[in-house]
């Protein structure tokens, strides 16, 4: 690519294909500009118009979600969504992909992916105060699974914990359909005054631009249009184009930031993310109606001879694109001076409505802005609905063993421990954890305050695939359940959807389905989408990722005295809340035992959802329950054990109609449950008012002891469940 | 001129990233291995015509910042 | 008490220590930049946890080349207490205030986890109101805690009691299973010989809120009440 000298290039619908764009965009171009683009301009064209900086595919649906409630601040649109969470105080949140780099390289492919999201939440001068991943990897026996797991574990604790935000939550899962196409979505929450946010859209003509952070070097170009390619087995020779991180600078350009925001002087901040100085230079002065000009020459180099499509597509790391007050170039400068950053004044706002850049004296390129935006390609895609499957009929095994089936539940890769590695993970700086890493949310108390946030992190991707419309609504509704098992008020989502090509029917089915899905689930448990992501074409030689519409969600907990924990307590009372059923679909039951294969997950029902929930987030907020924990995967007997082990007690349960009920009612996923704990002098307070709300209750049986005993079926030591559940992991690892 | 500086741990100091890639090479099928030893390379362009200044210069940054001689020995190489 | 808190770029853990150091001894507290070349009236300097220059070389070279370290090693050699944690740990023995190095763990990985210590010696303005052998249970979170010093220095640590935590199980064996990175004879935390200067890898700061579950880092901080100015 760097032999191009980007004036002399002639463009061609060839060229055009070569960065990504189809004949029609390229036709599109032209019509737009009047004349044929320059190779500088077609870069910049094919950046923008990338399916990850566009949304051209996913655009049309994405709109039709939900994206208010009354403590929303500010919805998608900018680097990340803001809601109030009171005190004069709002949380500013988003996930990302960093998907297909951190394939090609793990460490760095994860590391820049926290660093980015990092900067999307502090680019709006929210201080980060926790970040949290999800990590999904192929089939542990694919021979690069070790290495992958290896590699992003040590990325995202290797930037985390240098810049010193907590990584306190997240999920790792495996599945063989992301062998060759694993998922990295990082979130980064933070936090900052009501009335102190920034944002992206540019004001003032004759503004200065300023660039400050790392120096430009040819990492990462065409990152954007790589992010919106398939995979194929050339994959390896592309590792040149992955960018690395230095959390050192990051952790500078923070502090730098927020710093210089306390002042008066920022009119808009962007970071340089996917498609660097493009996107982030398009975007604020289309936001504000306004032109740029850029003078590349100042724009600060790591190397030598670097051509202005390169200067302008860079993903170096670390940067930011900052519109101050005219005047106030001083101020900027003396605390990016202290931080040791790099620092120049790039250019100015004009009102052109045009960007141009100058190079050596030259133009290089002048494009109007706002037709590139919004004539940007936006596409209605074919779809169908996916296959429906049935809910499989129960088999009625010859002989269940519970004890048995409990073991290797709990010892398989899924359900068993992930200690080695949020381990890795500094998940206490800040000194703000309450609740950490292997709970339902995380607890993060809001500094010198008694009030916290709760996070999570929820998708099962095999309900999705069995069900999209459904999977995804159980996604968002778990989110939900594990925001109230701590005893937050669940208030909004982050989403970060990952699928395969959406030029395929199926694909696109999925997407749609799923998107519907979302839509209806943020609508009834008002709970919107505030921010996020799209990853599209996680595929590889025409086989695609589980679709995975993975949710991240923010809770508020007013009142810390009040919050509810895993962690149950001898002699207390043990009930499910919520309406008992069987349904074995999808769930980890069948993917380890039964095997018989894909099948109509569990449903859904929101209002039931709404009830039981509402009714668990009261009791503890009123102070009655203090332990909590919702059933999801892997059914009651997996989160009996989970509770058991994380408490460090057994627990009898002595279910009354135990002879009557098939051994599957241990396994089953039906959702909108909790499994609660009391003490015994508050039971006929809670007995009474679940009846009384009409919240179906049952009582299981009582913590006591050191094994976790089921009547006379079964019984198993804390040791040996500890043990089987905590082993797998690193027994992996090692081997 | 150029300067190379090889920093080493000390022979008996534990390397563990050096027993890490020993037994990732042996994984790899790799025979006769009998130690790995891992250490860093700096190169420092440094303007001075004077080779043996050079060498004082390059020598006394290695004692009081690049090396860390209770664990570290390095061995500095000056090039034109 | 009056203290000052040294920041250099880097450092994650300052403000964590600030709010510990208000809360448990109501310090006062003067947020020192690495740039300045002397320290405020000064009755404790507090060399923070984090990633100074982003561990780049090695973990606190360089940030103890910074300006201010000259007048913390002056403050040092006059007896004015100072402690360091996590990073601060590596400074200190960069800047040879204290002896031996801090090398990569043994696992090679970050490690963040409570572990279990002995506080050998209570002799120390640090760890006076804790019972000698006693058991306490403090965070660590460190990729570079293996503490390594030749023979002759861990044998003269030994000898004068110079070693106030040692890494132990939950019921005070201290023994190579309980070892969490690799350091020699289990060391998390060491004195200088005139004892007025700490460093240890564990994070006392982290542990002093009931609300985080752990509390047993406060006596380091509240040991500190008991000197007599």
């Amino acid at each position: 690519m760097s032999d191009y000298s980007e004036i002399e290039i002639k463009t061609s619908d060839k060229k055009a294909e070569d960065l990504g764009l189809t004949k029609s965009e390229y036709q599109k171009i032209k019509k737009i500009l009047n004349r044929e683009p320059n190779f500088t301009e077609l870069c910049i064209f094919s950046a923008m118009w990338s399916e990850h900086c566009s949304y051209k595919s996913s655009k049309k649906w994405l709109k039709t979600m939900n994206f208010q409630n009354s403590s929303v601040i500010c919805g998608p649109g900018e680097n990340a969504g803001v809601i109030d969470i009171g005190n004069g105080l709002a949380a500013v949140f988003k996930m990302e992909s960093h998907n297909h780099p951190s394939y090609i390289d793990p460490y760095q492919g994860a590391a820049t992916g926290v660093g980015g999201i990092l900067r999307d939440v502090f680019t709006m001068g929210a201080r980060p105060i926790a970040n949290l991943n999800c990590i999904r990897f192929g089939d542990p026996s694919h021979p690069k699974t070790k290495y992958l797991i290896e590699g992003v574990v040590a990325g995202i604790g290797g930037y985390g914990n240098c810049v010193g935000i907590p990584t306190v939550g997240g999920e790792t899962y495996f599945n063989e359909n992301y062998n060759n196409n694993i998922l990295v979505n990082a979130m980064t929450v933070g936090i900052v005054s009501a009335n102190k946010i920034f944002y992206s859209k540019a004001s003032g003509v004759g503004n200065p631009v300023i660039y400050v952070g790392s120096k430009t070097g040819r990492d990462g170009i065409h990152g954007a249009s790589m992010a919106s390619a398939e995979f194929d087995q050339t994959i390896e020779s592309k590792r040149p184009t992955v960018q690395v991180g230095d959390p050192f600078t990051e952790k500078l350009l923070l502090e730098a930031c927020l710093e210089l925001m306390k002042s008066d002087s920022i009119v808009a901040i962007q970071d340089m993310g996917a498609a660097g100085l493009t996107s982030s230079s398009f975007e604020m002065a289309s936001k504000g109606n306004l032109g740029i000009e850029i003078n590349l020459d100042k724009v600060p180099q790591r190397e030598k001879n670097m051509k202005a499509f390169e200067l302008m597509l860079s993903e170096s790391q670390e940067r930011m694109l900052i519109v101050v007050k005219k005047g106030k170039e001083k101020e900027a400068e003396k605390v990016f001076l202290k931080w040791e950053l790099p620092f120049s004044i790039i250019g100015r706002l004009t009102d052109s409505g045009n960007m141009v850049l100058y190079k050596s004296d030259k133009i290089v390129a002048n494009l109007p802005i706002s037709p590139l935006v919004s004539e940007a390609p936006e596409y209605d895609r074919k779809w169908k609905r996916s296959k429906h499957y049935t809910q499989n009929p129960i088999k009625k095994l010859e002989k269940l063993d519970l004890k048995k089936n409990l073991i290797q539940l709990i010892s398989s890769p899924n359900l068993s421990s992930k200690k080695w590695v949020w381990q890795q993970y500094d998940h206490m700086v800040m000194t703000n954890t309450i609740t950490g890493p292997g709970s339902d949310a995380a607890v993060v108390r809001i500094e010198r305050s008694d009030s916290a946030l709760a996070i999570t992190t929820d998708c099962n991707p095999k309900y999705v695939f069995g069900n999209p419309k459904s999977g995804s609504k159980q996604a968002i509704a778990e989110s939900w359940r594990n925001l109230i098992c701590v005893g937050a008020k669940p208030i909004a989502i982050t989403d970060c959807l990952n699928f395969g090509n959406p030029e395929k029917p199926e694909i696109m089915g999925q997407i749609v389905e799923s998107i519907e899905g979302i839509k209806e689930a943020t609508e009834v448990l008002n709970f919107p989408v505030i921010s996020g992501n799209v990853s599209l074409y996680n595929e590889t030689e025409g086989k695609s990722i589980l679709p995975t519409p993975q949710i991240g969600a923010v809770g508020v907990i007013n009142d810390i005295s009040n919050i509810a924990s895993i962690i149950w307590n001898e002699n207390e009372l043990i009930y499910i809340l919520g309406k008992n059923d069987i349904e074995l679909g999808c769930s980890a039951f069948d993917e380890i035992i039964e095997k018989t294969g894909i099948s109509e997950p569990p449903t859904i029902n929101l209002k039931q959802e709404k009830k039981v929930g509402s009714f668990v987030l009261n009791k503890i907020q009123e102070g009655l329950i203090k332990t909590c924990h919702d059933i999801s995967d892997g059914g009651i007997l997996i989160a009996l054990a989970e509770m058991a082990i994380n408490s460090k007690i057994g627990a009898k349960i002595d279910h009354p109609k135990l002879d009557t009920t098939p051994l599957e009612w241990w396994f089953s996923e039906t959702q909108a449950r909790f499994i609660v704990t009391i003490p015994k002098n508050q039971k006929a307070v809670l007995e009474k008012e679940a009846v009384t709300q009409n919240v179906p209750i049952l009582h299981l049986g009582i913590v006591k002891g050191n094994t976790l005993q089921i009547n006379k079926e079964m019984s198993i030591s804390l040791q040996d469940l500890e043990n089987h559940n905590s082993s797998w992991l690193p027994d992996y690892m090692n081997s | 001129m150029k300067a190379k500086i090889f920093i080493t741990l000390k022979d008996d100091v534990l390397d563990p990233q050096g027993k890490a890639i020993s037994k990732s090479l042996k994984n790899l099928g790799f025979e006769g291995i009998s130690d790995v030893r891992q250490g860093k390379l700096i190169e420092i362009k440094i303007d001075n015509d004077n080779k043996s200044k050079v060498f004082n210069e390059i020598d006394n940054m290695c004692k009081k910042l690049l090396a860390n001689t209770v664990v570290e020995n390095y061995k500095i190489e000056i090039t034109e | 008490m009056k203290v000052s808190l040294i920041i250099f770029p880097g450092s994650n853990c300052d403000n964590d220590a600030k709010i510990a150091l208000e809360k448990l001894i109501k310090a006062k507290v003067n947020m020192v930049w690495h740039k300045e070349t002397s320290l405020p009236k000064t009755d404790l300097i507090v060399l923070p946890g984090g990633f100074s220059y982003g561990d780049y070389l090695r973990p606190g070279s360089i940030a103890s080349k910074s300006h201010i370290l000259f007048d913390i090693i002056k403050n040092g050699k006059k007896g004015t207490p100072i402690l360091g944690i996590c990073n601060g740990f590596q400074i200190l023995t960069e800047a040879k205030l204290l002896p031996g190095t801090l090398t990569r763990n043994i696992q090679l990985k970050f490690i963040c986890e409570n572990t279990y210590l002995r506080v050998v010696n209570n002799d120390t303005i640090f760890s006076s109101r804790y019972n000698n052998n006693e058991i306490i249970n403090i965070p660590i979170a460190h990729h570079d805690g293996n503490y390594f010093a030749p023979d002759h220095t861990i044998n003269e640590l030994e000898d004068s009691n110079r070693i106030i935590f040692k890494y132990c199980d939950k019921d005070g064996f201290v023994t190579k299973t309980t070892n969490p990175n690799g350091s020699i004879n289990n060391i998390a935390g060491i004195v200088n010989d005139s004892k007025n200067i700490l460093g240890m890898m564990p994070h006392p700061e982290r542990a002093y809120d009931p609300l985080t579950k752990n509390i047993d880092g406060t006596k380091v901080f509240t040991s500190l009440l008991d000197i007599i100015l």
